[in-house]
């Protein structure tokens, strides 16, 4: 059976990150390698950095850190958050990450993504949609971290983006991002209805309940950020409420 | 000390195969055999290497025609396998060891394994199509029982996948392993001194570092 993935995202800046997890364990909380390492133990599926506030110049800072975590972590890395360009897409798979998440940069040039497809597999493209509610059933895109509309309508987008090449889809609510209130269902299912590529459930989780109820809409993916960082509860809590609802997961015993 | 055994990864030009030396090199480290692994598009350097991995991402189309593209780098392996080297193919370089694939028209492979690769058609119990691709972690299952390759690993550990093809008109005695997506999917293929998983060994975090360090001390 394949198994539901439980998937946390360590924000990145300037190299650092920005909200660390708090592991008695951890000589620097603010290293990102040292954090997926520690996630990676904690049974990971998968790690997600966002490199937020990504700047050309500092872009090579990035690719260090991510170059580091490939040398020490053997499970997937997604890296998303300032990918302009084929030649962005490229640099990271080269630095060791296996999947590269366009967001803004799709919805100003489409094309991009079928580009980076071509070139790479569409194994290796992850479209990030970050959507909000704007009426009972329809969602807006929004780019630059939720703080800009775009006029698109999310589920058409979605559709667009899969056709156009995108392996995955990661899936944001943001109006349930940091609210702990669970992730928005009717979000993922009414995606999940359009698309045939998997899809990661991100923006809401507060409990260990909401990664039953989004893996149960649909989702394949289980992202969250806050509630990992802050040790609210770990990964094999996650993975245990999953198992108890009778969902596949990949056990903590085989990750050692 | 003897000399480190030298390995091949040969790149057929699609990319990330830094991920694949990292995982050699602790797979390595952990299993305490002295190795000097590089990549290569290079034919003389693949026909000296004690072992040969043969990666591939991307469309099966496009990773055969990049291992056509470097000068006798596909008669040299040819030779190698034929010799007894023994060779691991990875996601689509296991792929492209089947007889040909459907992917983007009909594209003949290095018919090392019986069958080819057609796309997947996964449903649910329901009859509901499941996601493509086969994207994450999924269990593996032993038919054919033991095979020094699998030392170590029981059935029902994780491997992680990423496809939408996957080898039909298979031979069961090329099969090592299979997973299940909607239906048996195969996971492991063999056949004397070659072998090749569908899935990526290099992200299969210790599952996967076993059955590397289970290919290093092959002896086929």
């Amino acid at each position: 059976m394949l198994a539901l993935r439980v998937i946390p995202c360590l924000d990145v800046k300037d190299g650092r990150v920005v909200k660390g997890v708090n592991f008695v364990s951890l000589r620097d909380a603010g290293d990102p390698v040292e954090q997926a390492r520690t996630y990676s133990r904690e049974g990971a599926d998968e790690v997600t950095f966002l490199d937020i506030g990504a700047t050309h110049e500092n872009r090579d800072t990035m690719y260090d850190v991510v170059s580091r975590t490939a040398a020490e972590v053997f499970i997937p890395l997604t890296v998303g958050g300032g990918v302009r360009s084929v030649e962005d897409v490229r640099r990271l798979l080269l630095a060791g990450a296996d999947k590269a998440s366009i967001n803004s940069a799709a919805v100003a040039e489409p094309d991009l993504v079928t580009r980076a497809a071509e070139a790479f597999g569409s194994q290796a493209i992850v479209v990030a949609v970050d959507a909000r509610q704007v009426s009972p059933g329809r969602w807006e895109v929004f780019t630059h971290g939720g703080r800009k509309g775009t006029g698109i309508d999310a589920l058409g987008w979605a559709e667009r983006m899969a056709a156009a090449g995108a392996g995955e889809l990661l899936v944001t609510s943001m109006d349930r991002d940091g609210t702990k209130s669970g992730f928005d269902l009717d979000l993922l299912r009414a995606i999940r209805a359009r698309v045939r590529v998997p899809i990661i459930a991100s923006g809401g989780v507060g409990t260990v309940g909401h990664f039953v109820e989004g893996a149960r809409a649909g989702a394949s993916g289980l992202l969250a950020a806050s509630v990992f960082h802050y040790g609210e509860f770990r990964i094999a809590d996650a993975k245990a409420a999953l198992a108890a609802a009778g969902l596949p997961v990949r056990p903590l015993a085989e990750v050692a | 000390m003897s000399a480190p055994m030298r390995i091949a990864v040969v790149d057929p030009g699609s990319g990330n195969l830094a991920s694949v030396l990292r995982a050699l090199d602790r797979a390595a480290a952990d299993a305490g055999i002295p190795i000097a692994a590089a990549v290569t598009r290079d034919a003389a350097e693949a026909a000296a290497a004690d072992r040969l991995i043969l990666p591939g991402q991307g469309a099966f189309a496009a990773c055969m025609r990049g291992l056509a593209a470097l000068p006798g780098m596909v008669e040299t392996l040819e030779q190698r396998v034929a010799a007894g080297t023994p060779l691991l193919g990875i996601c689509v370089g296991m792929q492209i060891m089947a007889e040909r694939g459907l992917e983007h028209g009909v594209t003949p492979g290095l018919g090392w394994i019986q069958g080819e690769m057609a796309p997947m058609t996964p449903r649910d119990p329901d009859g509901a199509p499941l996601p493509l691709p086969q994207m994450g972690w999924n269990t593996l299952e032993f038919p054919a029982g033991g095979h020094p390759l699998l030392a170590g690993i029981r059935p029902g550990e994780h491997a992680y996948f990423v496809h939408s093809y996957a080898l039909s008109g298979y031979r069961p005695d090329q099969v090592l392993a299979t997973t299940e997506y909607g239906g048996p999917v195969v996971a492991i293929v063999g056949r004397g001194n070659v072998a090749g998983t569908q899935f990526h060994v290099e992200k299969s975090a210790a599952v996967g570092l076993r059955i590397l360090a289970n290919f290093l001390r092959w002896t086929p």
